[in-house]
This record gives C-alpha cells, sequence and structure tokens, in this order.
C-alpha cells in the first residue's frame, strides 16, 4: 500500500474550514510538492499528516510503522532554553553517538555538535532540524516551508541535500515549498492547493494545469523551462521570481 | 533551625527545577496565578477542617487546570493570567476575613513562617517535593519535546498535552508545599529566580536545572541564617539572597563565556 493516504479530508484551523475534500497518497521512494498561496491549506495538511491537527471529517491511513521525519516551517527557541545541537539531537529518545553521527554527516552539519542552537545561522538551523528528522530513519520525510528564511543559493543547496538524502536512504519526501522554480524541477509530483485540491501531476502537467495558472500566473513555467536547462549552472537562482504567491 | 533549613531546601528542590519549564515555556505569571491561588486554598481549609497543606493543593490543582483549560481560548493567556491571578488572591482574602471566630497570622500565609514547620511539615514538604522531583525525571525527555514544539512533540511520538498536564501538577503540589515556607506572594519567586539565575551559567537545560537547585538552596540556607543575623523576615531574606545570585550570575556571565 502507499506509505500514506488521506480520504476525504477536511480540515480547519480557528474554527475556519482550510481544506475540502482532500484524497492524496504518497508512495514509496517519491518526492511530492505541495504548492498553494498563503492560507491554501499546505501547513495544516501536513500537520495532519503527522497527527498534530485533528480532521474535521475524513481520514489519514499510515502504513504499518510508518516513520516520519518533520521538518518544521521555523522553531522558536526560547532564550532561556540552553540547548546544545548534540543535546537537541537527543530528543526525545537517546540516539546512538554513531546514528546522531550519521544524520548529521548526511544533512552536512557534522561539524557543530557543540554549539548552541541558538547561534546557528538559518540554513546551519534549518539542516539540524533535517538531522534531528532523519535520525528516525524516516520512510517519509516531511518538510513545510523548510527554507523559509533562507537566501536563493541557501535553499538551492538546502533542496541538493535532500535530493542526496533521498538518493542515499530512499526515503519518500513530502514538501511545501513557495521555491516554485527550484523545487518543481525536483519533484516526482506536485500537488497545487488551493482550499482543495485545485490539480496534480508531473511538474510539467501542473505548470501547464489552467488551474495552477490561475493561481501563479504563466511565468513560473516559463521559469520551471529555464530551470531546466541551467540547473547545473550557479546562477540559476538570477532568473525573474517575481511569480510567486505574494 | 534544623526543621526550618530542611523545609527550605525540599522547597529550592521542588521549585528550581519546575521554575526551568516556567521560564523556558514562559509561563511565569501562570506560576504567580497559582500560588496566588493559594490563599483561596488557606481559606477552604480553614472553613472545612482540612490541613492547610491539603485545601492548598486542591485550589492550586484546580486554578492550574482552570488555567490551562482556558488559555488562548477567548482572551490572551496574559489578561487572563491577571485577572485570575488578583481575583484569587483578592477573593481568598475576603473569604479568609469571612471566617468566623478563626484567628488567622495572614502574614504567615503571605510571605511565608519557616520557623513555625513543624516535623510533620518538613516530612510532607519533602514528600511533596519528592513527587515533583520525580515526575519530572520521569519526564523530563517529552518535557524538553514538548516544551520545544508542539508539531514536532506529536511527530515524535509524545504528548504535549499529557507532558503539559504532568506541569500542571506539579505545580499545584509545588505551590503547596512552598506556602508554609515562602508564603503565596514568594512562590512564584522561588520558581522563576534560580531559574533565570542558572541560565548564563548553563549550556544544556541538566546543567541548568542543577545549578538553579543549588542556587536555590544556596538562597534557602543562606536568607535563612541572613534573617537571624539581621532580623529581617525569613521569606522575603530567602528571596532577596535569590535575586542576588540572579543579578551577580547576569554580571558574570560574560567572564564565563570569554572562559569557554
Amino acid at each position: 500500500m502507499s506509505l500514506i493516504e488521506t480520504e476525504n479530508l477536511t480540515l480547519a484551523y480557528r474554527g475556519k474550514t482550510v481544506l475540502r475534500g482532500v484524497n492524496i497518497k504518497i508512495e514509496r521512494g517519491e518526492i511530492v510538492t505541495i504548492v498553494g498561496p498563503n492560507g491554501s491549506g499546505k501547513s495544516s495538511l501536513l500537520r495532519a499528516l503527522i497527527g498534530a491537527l485533528a480532521p474535521v471529517s475524513g481520514k489519514v491511513r499510515r502504513a504499518p510503522r510508518l516513520r516520519i521525519g518533520y521538518v518544521p516551517q521555523t522553531l522558536m527557541i526560547d532564550g532561556t532554553l540552553p540547548l546544545t545541537v548534540w543535546r537537541f539531537l537527543n530528543l526525545p529518545g537517546r540516539a546512538h553517538r554513531a546514528d546522531v553521527q550519521a544524520a548529521v554527516e548526511a544533512a552536512g552539519v557534522a561539524q557543530l555538535g557543540s554549539q548552541q542552537m541558538s547561534e546557528l545561522s538559518g540554513g546551519q538551523f534549518q539542516r539540524v532540524l533535517l538531522a534531528r528528522a532523519l535520525l528516525a530513519q524516516p520512510d517519509l520525510l516531511i518538510l513545510d516551508e523548510a527554507t523559509q528564511g533562507l537566501d536563493q543559493p541557501g535553499s538551492a543547496a538546502f533542496y541538493r541535500q535532500i535530493e542526496d538524502v533521498r538518493q542515499t536512504q530512499g526515503c519518500a519526501v513530502l514538501m511545501v515549498s513557495h521555491d516554485l522554480h527550484v523545487v518543481m524541477a525536483a519533484s516526482d509530483r506536485v500537488l497545487c492547493l488551493n482550499g482543495h485540491v485545485c490539480c496534480e501531476g508531473t511538474p510539467q502537467v501542473v505548470a501547464d494545469a489552467p488551474e495552477y495558472r490561475a493561481l501563479f500566473g504563466t511565468g513560473t513555467g516559463g521559469t520551471l523551462a529555464l530551470y531546466r536547462h541551467e540547473h547545473d549552472h550557479d546562477h540559476a537562482h538570477d532568473h525573474e521570481t517575481g511569480h510567486g504567491p505574494h | 533551625m534544623i526543621r526550618a533549613a530542611l523545609a527550605g531546601l525540599g522547597v529550592a528542590l521542588a521549585a528550581a527545577p519546575l521554575g526551568c519549564f516556567v521560564i523556558w515555556r514562559r509561563m511565569a505569571y501562570f506560576g504567580d496565578a497559582t500560588s496566588h491561588a493559594a490563599i483561596l486554598g488557606v481559606a477552604l481549609a480553614l472553613a472545612t477542617d482540612l490541613p492547610i497543606f491539603a485545601g492548598v493543593l486542591v485550589v492550586a490543582l484546580a486554578m492550574a487546570l482552570l488555567l490551562a483549560g482556558l488559555s488562548g481560548r477567548w482572551v490572551s493567556s496574559d489578561a487572563l493570567l491577571g485577572v485570575l491571578s488578583h481575583a484569587a488572591l483578592a477573593s481568598g482574602l475576603v473569604a479568609i476575613s469571612l471566617l468566623d471566630g478563626v484567628r488567622v497570622d495572614l502574614e504567615g500565609y503571605l510571605f511565608g513562617e519557616i520557623l513555625a514547620v513543624t516535623t510533620r511539615d518538613v516530612v510532607l514538604i519533602w514528600t511533596g517535593a519528592a513527587l515533583v522531583c520525580g515526575l519530572l525525571i520521569w519526564r523530563w525527555q517529552g518535557l524538553l519535546m514538548a516544551t520545544l514544539s508542539v508539531d514536532l512533540a506529536v511527530a515524535s511520538g509524545t504528548k504535549p498535552r499529557r507532558e503539559a498536564l504532568i506541569l500542571t501538577l506539579a505545580m499545584a503540589v509545588t505551590v503547596a508545599v512552598a506556602i508554609k515556607v515562602v508564603g503565596a506572594l514568594l512562590i512564584a519567586a522561588m520558581l522563576v529566580i534560580p531559574a533565570a539565575a542558572a541560565r548564563p551559567l548553563a549550556r544544556t537545560p541538566e546543567t541548568m536545572a542543577l545549578w538553579a537547585v543549588l542556587i536555590g538552596a544556596a538562597s534557602a540556607l543562606g536568607g535563612l541564617g541572613g534573617s537571624f543575623a539581621f532580623d529581617t523576615p525569613t521569606g522575603p531574606s530567602i528571596v532577596t539572597l535569590a535575586a542576588v545570585f540572579f543579578a551577580l550570575s547576569v554580571a558574570l556571565a560574560p567572564m564565563f563565556r570569554r572562559a569557554e
């Protein structure tokens, strides 16, 4: 069966329905990206999948013994809480030293163990969150706008890391992103949300769909094409990105 | 005097590590409101002939559960806590004054009367402190996880609501054991000040909790000694010394940083 699937899922946030009738499936090993404007229910969907938001109606079905690694949008750590990276990675379960070492190496933050979480840069912080998610040896890695606050080269590097992780660990990846051109090129499948699933398919299919164009304009289709041709070129991110959701 | 010292140490042992969670989770006002409710608990105990400890425990627990249930619902929790905190204190004072034929040493309940503790009190205090420490140690990892992020806690199989309930329970027990020692008005200080003083000295949550216990214990013993030497009220002396430790810790923190 699929790793995780939803059946006619309806979600509300603070008493307001944000998502209706969602039926999605995530298969083993695929990278699926969720796009959609602000308030379209992206984060609510992820929170329902990890079990932090109870659905109004419908169901979330997980494969038996499914292991989920979750990377939140941000994490506000109160300044009064002293916490080294190493200590953070040992929450909530104490992990084996070798496992932690493997996770920080896979996430590209092997040297930061004794630093305080509050002293990390934005990119380092997100990678530490990624390392923590990898420690669970997840079948499914869920990322909620994990590159928010990173600059373009930073987020591009972060997504390359995700690709690497998928290659080496074989986990499926489900992510929400605003970095349309980077992410769509890296995805097997794209789900476009706006209160419901308005279109889905391969990045090209979604980019061509009238529903997607109505939301994001036609420009990103062009950007996607540009990215595809030049994605091994360091300055790909210099191209226009002005068609993202605002 | 030995009883007083033991009572003070017991309170520091319970309040200091719990106080760390109080400041990490920004619950200082929550501690205030729960400890102010202790006065209402005293009134309940006097009216029903219950032991003071039991009355305070019941009312503090009710208050803490009420706050946990209401927070974020219809008023900002800041406003809500402000209202309930002072309402509990004021109505408790009114209730005590209405009790017929009871002569009450109100000051003792407001500021503590550590020199009047009996052996039975000391046993109760240490039982309560052991319970609080036991709960915190048992749930330590889950509590930290729930403190960091509710979503992350859920995703990794922790139940944040249960962890919050454990803190609520620990808070009520701490208030109940501390009322005789530092009094309803200063319990929150014993929660917050040692923990805040420990912050600059620590790089992990565990070392911070240990420093908080040390600072809390030193404040209790030093404050007790100081109140003898200078004939000052004991509860406020303990809290004043804790505040001095806080000032020293913050002032000296940059040196610790450089030494690392």
